[in-house]
C-alpha cells in the first residue's frame, strides 16, 4: 500500500498550499455562481420552449454549469504545476523512489476534492433559487462531474508538464475550450439548433456527459444518454490518468 | 560507489531540415570510490548536468551503462533513488510553502514515518545552521539559506552518496564560503560521497579530492587537482617594472621561462619550479641593472590545466556554442 501512503503525502502537500491560498479556488466557484445569478435570469422566460421535460430555469442549467465547472477548473489544475515545476518540486520529487504515477493521483484527488467542495456550493445555491431534483440523481451527477473533472485534471497536468510553459499552455485551452463550450449544450439546449448542429453536437462526448448529468438530476437513470455520457466520463478518466502518468514517468520532464 | 561505462545522450533539435542529433554526452566513462569526493568540471553545455541526471536516474541513457550504489541506474532506478541524495541547481521547494512541512514531506516520500522525518530534518536544519527557519517560506529566505535548505532535502533519507549540481551558482562569496563548509562535512561528518558538479575551478580546487573535467561531452581528464596542475608546465612569474626596463626585464626572465609575454609593464613567463629559480632570476636582474616594483608566482589554476587539455580557456568554452545543455 505505498502506493496509497505516497498519494496521499502529495494530497495532503497539495491541500496545505491550497488552504494557504485559497484564491484560485474562490476564482474558480465565482464563474458558475456569476452564471448562475447573471444568466440564470435570462433563461427564465426563455426555458417553456425547450423540450427538456422542465420548465425550470435553474433545473436546466444548474447540471450544466456543474459539468463546465468540472472541465474548466480542472483544465487550470495544470498551472500551479508549472509554477511547482519551475522551483524544482517536480524533479525533487522525481529523484525520490515514490511512485510516478502517485506524484499525480495526489495531485488529481486534491483538484477532485476541490472540485467536490465548488459543486455542492452550486448545487446548494441552484436548490436555493429554485433548482428541484431528484436526491439520489443529484448525487450520481455529481459523481459523474468528479469523473469528468479528474479526466480534465490529468489532462490539464500533463498538458503543463509537456508544455512547461504558462504563455503556450493558455492558448492552447482557449482552442480546446471553445468548441466544447458551445457543442455540449451547457448554456442552451443544442435541440434547439439546426440538424447539421445536433448531429455535429454527437460527436461532442461532453454533450452526452451533460445530458447525462441532466437526465440523472431529474431522476431518469435508464437514458441513453446517463448510459453514454457515464461511458464518456470513464473513457475519458482512463485517458486522461493514462496520459498524465505517462507524463511524470517521462524522463526528462 | 559509481561506474559509468560508454554513456551516452543524445538530443533532438530543430524541426525538418534544421533537424539534428545533438550528442550531449558522447561516451563518458567514469569511476568514484566510496567515501571520495568528486568534483565534476567543465565549461557551461560540455554535459555536466546531462551526466547527473543519467547518474540520478531523472535521463534514460540513449547507451551505455551506470551502476550508481550498487545498483544499475535502468533496471533497478528505484533502489538507485533510495541510495542517493540530489541537490538541483534550480532548487526543490516551493516557494510558499513552510520549510519544515516541505522537508517532512520529502522525507515521507521516501517512506520515512512522520516523526521521523521530522526528527531528522531538524537535526539537519539545526547542522546547516537553518534553526529557526522551519517556519520560514523558501520565498522569504536569502540565497544561501535557500541553498542549504536543497542541502536539507537531499539528506533528509540519510544517503551515502550525493549529488550536487553547481551548489554555489549564484551565491555571494560569504554564503558560498560557509556553503563548502558544510559540503566539507558530508564526508567528514556523514561519510557520505560526495559528486559535486560546478565550472568554478576554486571550488572544485576547494572541495574535491579528485577532479574529473568534461569538454563536448567526453572526459577530458581525471586526478587530483596537484597532479592535473603538475601538467602545467611551470608557475607563472609576473614582474612588473618601469616602461624603459620592459625589454630588459624581458629578455633576462626568458633566459629561464618559456611563452615571454609583455603587457605594458608586465612581463610574464612560465617557469619551472619558479620557488628555486626566483632567487637567481631575481640577481640575474639586479646585475643587469633592472629595478623590479614586484614579482609575483603564481602557482598553476585549473583554467590553466583545462587550457593545457583543451587548447581554450574555460571563459572561451562557454562563450564557442557546443552542445546544448539540458539543465531543466
Amino acid at each position: 500500500m505505498t502506493f496509497v501512503r505516497e498519494s496521499n503525502v502529495v494530497f495532503r502537500r497539495q491541500i496545505r498550499m491550497n488552504l494557504r491560498n485559497p484564491a484560485w479556488v474562490l476564482i474558480g466557484i465565482m464563474q458558475p455562481v456569476l452564471y448562475l445569478v447573471l444568466f440564470g435570469p435570462l433563461l427564465k422566460p426563455l426555458v417553456s420552449s425547450f423540450d427538456t421535460g422542465s420548465d425550470n430555469a435553474y433545473t436546466f442549467l444548474v447540471p450544466g454549469l456543474l459539468v463546465q465547472l468540472g472541465m474548466f477548473g480542472a483544465f487550470f489544475a495544470g498551472f500551479g504545476l508549472i509554477g511547482e515545476w519551475r522551483e524544482g518540486v517536480i524533479e525533487a520529487e522525481r529523484v525520490t523512489p515514490a511512485s510516478r504515477s502517485a506524484l499525480l493521483v495526489g495531485r488529481l484527488m486534491r483538484d477532485v476534492i476541490q472540485l467536490l467542495v465548488q459543486a455542492l456550493i452550486l448545487v446548494a445555491l441552484g436548490y436555493a433559487m429554485g433548482m428541484r431534483g431528484d436526491a439520489a440523481g443529484i448525487a450520481l451527477g455529481i459523481v459523474i462531474t468528479l469523473v469528468v473533472g479528474g479526466a480534465c485534471a490529468a489532462a490539464s497536468n500533463a498538458l503543463a508538464l509537456t508544455t512547461k510553459s504558462e504563455d503556450v499552455m493558455a492558448p492552447i485551452i482557449n482552442i480546446v475550450m471553445m468548441p466544447i463550450l458551445l457543442l455540449s449544450g451547457i448554456l442552451l439546449p443544442m435541440t434547439l439548433g439546426p440538424e447539421w448542429l445536433q448531429s455535429l453536437s454527437d460527436f461532442m462526448p461532453f454533450k452526452w456527459i451533460v445530458d447525462a448529468v441532466r437526465d440523472s438530476f431529474a431522476g431518469s437513470f435508464g437514458t441513453s444518454s446517463v448510459l453514454w455520457g457515464t461511458v464518456w466520463a470513464v473513457v475519458l478518466a482512463a485517458l486522461g490518468t493514462w496520459w498524465g502518468t505517462a507524463t511524470f514517468r517521462k524522463e526528462n520532464a | 560507489m559509481i561506474t559509468a561505462r560508454g554513456l551516452v545522450q543524445t538530443f533532438h533539435t530543430g524541426r525538418g531540415k534544421n533537424a539534428r542529433e545533438v550528442r550531449a554526452v558522447d561516451g563518458v566513462d567514469l569511476d568514484v570510490a566510496e567515501g571520495e569526493v568528486v568534483g565534476f568540471l567543465g565549461p557551461n553545455g560540455a554535459g555536466k548536468t546531462t551526466t547527473l541526471r543519467m547518474l540520478t536516474t531523472l535521463l534514460r541513457p540513449t547507451a551505455g551503462t551506470a551502476t550508481v550504489a550498487g545498483y544499475d541506474v535502468v533496471a533497478e532506478s528505484v533502489q538507485v533513488r533510495r541510495s542517493i541524495g540530489y541537490v538541483s541547481q534550480v532548487g526543490s521547494t516551493f516557494s510558499g510553502a513552510y520549510a519544515g512541512d516541505e522537508v517532512v514531506d520529502h522525507g515521507m516520500l521516501y517512506g520515512m514515518a512522520r516523526v521521523e522525518a521530522v526528527r531528522r530534518g531538524q537535526e539537519l536544519f539545526e547542522q546547516l545552521q537553518l534553526d529557526g527557519l522551519w517556519k520560514r517560506m523558501p520565498k522569504n529566505m536569502s540565497g544561501g539559506q535557500k541553498r542549504r535548505l536543497d542541502v536539507v532535502m537531499g539528506l533528509i533519507h540519510d544517503p551515502s552518496l550525493v549529488f550536487l549540481d553547481e551548489p554555489t551558482t549564484g551565491l555571494d562569496p560569504q554564503a558560498r564560503a560557509n556553503l563548502w563548509d558544510h559540503i566539507e562535512g558530508l564526508r567528514s561528518r556523514l561519510g557520505a560521497t560526495v559528486f559535486l558538479t560546478t565550472h568554478y575551478l576554486d571550488e572544485a580546487d576547494a572541495l574535491a579530492d579528485r577532479i574529473l573535467i568534461i569538454d563536448q561531452g567526453t572526459i577530458v581528464a581525471s586526478d587530483t587537482a596537484d597532479n592535473l596542475k603538475a601538467q602545467v608546465s611551470g608557475d607563472l612569474v609576473v614582474l612588473e617594472v618601469s616602461a624603459d626596463q620592459v625589454t630588459r626585464a624581458a629578455e633576462r626572465l626568458g633566459s629561464i621561462a618559456d611563452g615571454v609575454e609583455t603587457d605594458g609593464r608586465r612581463v610574464s613567463g612560465r617557469v619551472q619550479r619558479a620557488g628555486r629559480a626566483v632567487p637567481g632570476l631575481l640577481r640575474d636582474l639586479e646585475s643587469a641593472g633592472v629595478e623590479l616594483d614586484s614579482i609575483e608566482v603564481l602557482r598553476p589554476t585549473l583554467d590553466d590545466v583545462f587550457l593545457t587539455l583543451t587548447g581554450r580557456s574555460l571563459r572561451d568554452a562557454e562563450s564557442t556554442p557546443t552542445t546544448e545543455e539540458v539543465s531543466a
